[in-house]
């Protein structure tokens, strides 16, 4: 039987990126986009390239991330407009670019209705995307409506040399097989990919591949490409290490064929499928793997991640619309506002001038407004949750009874919760910041306890993760549950004094960034160690040895505001 | 290019029963819909507003009035002409100001001639149709409240910037959201009639089903398009019929006793509950040519009208799908 490995399958020379590119540049609508993680001389490159490329078919524009909607969506010119005399309206630039491609850098950093305006044109197939993606692993994602959207994502931190070489030349090649498209399902839902998005892209990419390549029909190779170019770098779960044996036990979502099934065509079934899982295994991407075998553990859905990171973008205040004021101190004119308050008086203003007065507008100062808003910035607690064998599992029990509660609360405060666990030899982020119910309850449940008490590195993830937070325009405090004796360290190893001493330096520094802590001892005698902790941190000691749900919150409440 | 037709959407029996109620009786009060990126949510919304006749509009008002219901319009209104539109689907973008929904002091007019009119916004496009609101949990509150206002009462009232303006309004809110990436506040969650949980197709069949028919679609519009149209004609059929017949459905008073015990066994707050469940019930007694409500009715709308309403318990696990199950169970055997 004909074995493909990924590696030959991959060729000699056109990386995936390069391959991904050249099919986006050739039909970029029907793959709505891609995106370009990470920077560096060889994106600029692929940029350049595509954008040549795209020019002569349709309108290229860039759309920088501090893009306001009204520029987006276009509206009335009011330069334009106070100077005819009449209204004179600008079209959007998402009107000018449709039929072409928006390429949009800091992609991480795009404004969730901004992106939300975007992907609405994406969906009416008038406008594709390429998005240059910055992040830092972890910290920060594309929103997943525009993610979701596109089938391209490419990493290029390994990517050394683009050469642009000019593609051969494509022909129409015949539909894929029946077979081919449960491949392509079967290797889908094997990955943990639900979205029908997925699945209808890996068709499109396989179709393309084969005619990018000049064959009559799409071929295994085609098949290994669209599963490595789309299906694999949204994995959500790692695919079984050895597929079944075919005979022994088919497994539950092979299709439901009559158990009569031709024997040999289910034998080259699972060929196909044993190849196009091979090739999912070796091409995805290394911190998501990372990030299946750390948190998922066989339950769940790895999604976690992604839709956590949008989550983080602050709350804008509720505009409360203008009000009088003359600008200055920090208050921002509002022009509209302004000369909407100018509007009504302008004909009376007018016969009231004097002859030789030519203004086309008259506006007074008590026109004047000035922007206002809601200052309500979004909160966010940090449960960091010493896990250890030295906190009973009755601690455990009433910490997720306080994050449990907190969050109920969070529908009225429209505050975020997130929680870090520390135990054996590391921290593990169990919930990223959230307000949603559905995670916090699934991510509580898989709060595991027992080992030794690695404080510093649960120090240091908190200190990391209010970090984001305050970038992201949230105000974070931090809840830390412990005893207080730390006893390995942030390499693994156990030393307790070594550990004590790593753990009064991530104190320190934590202190040092201002985020706002409290240490909750849950020891059943409370000891010096916790009070020292909280000391160093510049916090709040609050000895708590029933450590109540009830009393934690309001303690973490009087802080945290 | 084209829409996707209604009756091509793979499986999603309970949204499609869902949207389908919404077109029959407006009064039900909008649909929610709760599932996955990528599981057609938005595609059947916009394929059952394609799917509708067109609808016949007073030559030039703004506000979609239609020849015989234009008194309420703040316009002159007074065309005798009037011209066919297709339904209207308003696709609501987050991030949209208040200013875009509600509508606004028309700024060109008030800078060039010094008048005060008002600017439609979202809201009056979306008259007679469908307004759809993708990741309505993360939308901003204060324009979720001013929507649902408005989605309820069938006016839309704009007493700002100088302009006291009431409008129509009436249309079938369709909102999406993940209930992963954070919650809708329960108290506006109740203000939606029904709700369904979409999720991905699980067989292969139905999967690989639906990458053939979106690449059929999108290969040629017009000949799939072709190829559904007596389905979509049947649909369109069904929802006359069921529009002209729900007056004539006859709703037994043991239906309502078993509406009201049902509400009460789930502990569904409000009355609300119990009225989606009656309407939900005859809408779909409609759909299906009947005369008379059953029990059969009630079993299969009340997931959809009450599994949104009832009270949260923090460290109650259960979902409320199974939670309304068991009640159904119980209750009716």
């Amino acid at each position: 039987m004909l074995r493909v490995s990924p590696t030959t399958v991959l060729g000699d020379r056109v990386s995936d990126t390069e391959l991904a590119l050249h099919l986006f540049v050739r039909n970029p609508h029907q793959f709505g986009g891609i995106i370009l993680k990470g920077p560096g001389p060889v994106r600029d490159a692929m940029v350049a390239f595509a954008q040549e490329a795209l020019a002569k078919r349709g309108p290229v524009a860039r759309i920088p991330v501090n893009i306001d909607s009204e520029r987006l969506l276009g509206g009335l010119d009011l330069s334009a407009t106070l100077a005819a005399g009449r209204g004179v309206m600008r079209s959007g630039l998402l009107n000018d670019c449709s039929g072409g491609v928006v390429i949009l850098p800091m992609a991480e950093r795009i404004p969730r209705d901004i992106a939300a305006h975007i992907a609405q044109a994406m969906d009416g197939r008038k406008l594709a995307a390429i998005l240059l993606d910055d992040s830092v692993d972890g910290d920060e994602a594309p929103p997943p409506v525009l993610t979701e959207r596109i089938a391209f994502h490419c990493d290029m931190s390994e990517l050394r040399q683009f050469d642009g070489a000019a593609s051969p030349t494509a022909l129409h090649s015949a539909a894929l097989t029946d077979m081919q498209l449960v491949g392509l399902v079967n290797t889908a839902s094997a990955l943990g990919i639900g979205s029908a998005r997925a699945s209808i892209f890996a068709h499109k990419a396989a179709h393309a591949h084969a005619e990018f390549h000049g064959r009559a029909a799409a071929n295994d190779d085609d098949l290994t490409a669209a599963v490595r170019l789309v299906l694999a770098p949204r994995a959500t779960q790692f695919p079984p290490d050895a597929p079944p044996e075919p005979e022994s036990d088919p497994p539950p979502d092979q299709p439901d064929s009559d158990p009569g099934d031709d024997e040999e065509r289910q034998v080259e079934d699972m060929d196909l499928e044993d190849i196009l899982l091979e090739a999912a295994a070796a091409a995805i991407p290394k911190n998501i793997l990372d990030q299946i075998n750390g948190t998922a553990k066989g339950k769940g859905k790895g999604q976690a991640g992604r839709s956590g990171q949008k989550q983080k973008s602050a709350q804008r205040g509720r505009p409360l619309g203008a009000r009088p004021g003359v600008p200055g101190h920090g208050r921002k004119l509002a022009l509209i506002d302004s000369l909407r308050a100018a509007a009504p008086w302008q004909s009376m203003r007018r016969a009231a001038a004097a002859a030789n007065d030519l203004r086309k507008i008259h506006i007074r100062k008590s026109d004047l407004r000035v922007r206002h808003y809601e200052q309500r910035r979004e909160s966010l607690t940090i449960f960091a949750v010493d896990a250890s064998g030295s906190s009973a599992l009755s601690r455990l029990a009433e910490a997720k009874g306080a994050v449990e509660m907190m969050l109920a609360q969070a529908y009225v405060k429209r505050s975020q919760v997130a929680l870090i666990a520390f135990r054996q030899n590391g921290a593990e982020i169990l919930l990223p910041p959230t307000r949603s119910l559905t995670r916090a309850r699934r991510a509580l449940a898989a709060l595991p306890g027992g080992g030794g008490t690695p404080l510093a590195a649960g120090l240091q993830a908190a200190q990391h993760m209010a970090e984001t937070a305050m970038r992201g325009g949230q105000t974070p405090t931090i809840a830390i549950l412990t005893d207080g004796k730390a006893n390995v360290r942030t390499d693994g190893t156990a030393n307790r004094e070594l550990a004590m001493a790593e753990a009064q330096q991530a104190a320190k520094s934590l202190a040092q960034s201002g985020v706002q802590c409290i240490v909750i001892d849950i020891s059943p005698r409370p000891r010096v160690e916790a009070a020292e902790l909280a000391e160093a941190l510049n916090g709040r000691y609050l000895p708590l040895p029933q450590a109540q749900s009830t009393a934690m919150v309001a303690a973490i409440e009087s802080i945290g505001g | 290019m084209g829409n996707f037709p209604f009756s091509a959407i793979v499986g999603q029996d309970e949204m499609k029963r869902a949207l389908l109620i919404a077109a029959v009786d407006a009064r039900i009060g909008g649909v929610m819909i709760f599932g996955d990126r990528g599981t057609g949510k938005s595609t059947a919304a916009r394929a059952l507003a394609a799917t509708l006749p067109p609808i016949s509009v007073v030559e030039g008002c703004r506000f979609n009035c239609a020849p015989d219901a234009r008194d309420d319009c703040p316009d002159p209104c007074t065309s005798k002409k009037a011209h066919k539109m297709s339904v209207p689907f308003v696709d609501l973008p987050l991030g949209s100001t208040e200013d875009r929904v509600l509508g606004t002091l028309d700024l060109e007019r008030a800078l060039a001639h010094g008048e005060k009119q008002f600017e439609p916004g979202l809201l009056a496009k979306a008259h007679r149709g469908f307004l759809y609101i993708d990741e309505i949990n993360l939308l901003e509150d204060h324009v979720v409240d001013l929507l649902l206002d408005v989605a309820a009462s069938g006016q839309n009232l704009v007493e700002r910037d100088g302009l006291s303006i009431r409008h129509p309004a009436r249309f079938v809110l369709v909102g999406s959201g993940n209930p992963e990436e954070g919650e809708l506040r329960p108290q506006l969650l109740d203000r939606f009639g029904l709700s369904v949980e979409v999720k991905t197709p699980e067989t292969v069949e139905d999967r690989v089903e639906i990458m053939k028919r979106c690449d059929a679609h999108e290969q040629n519009p017009s000949v799939f398009a072709e190829i559904w149209k007596e389905e979509d004609a049947k649909v369109l059929r069904r929802i006359a019929k069921a529009k002209a017949g729900i007056t004539k459905v006859h709703t037994p008073d043991s239906i309502l006793t078993d509406t009201a015990t049902l509400c009460k066994a789930v502990g569904a707050d409000g009355l609300r509950g119990e009225l989606t469940v009656m309407r939900g019930a005859r809408a779909l007694a409609a759909l299906e040519g009947k005369k008379t409500v059953t029990r059969a009715h009630l079993k299969s709308i009340a997931p959809l009208a009450l599994r949104h309403r009832l009270r949260r318990n923090v460290l109650d696990e259960t979902g409320s799908t199974v939670r309304i199950e068991r009640a159904l169970e119980e209750c009716f055997g």
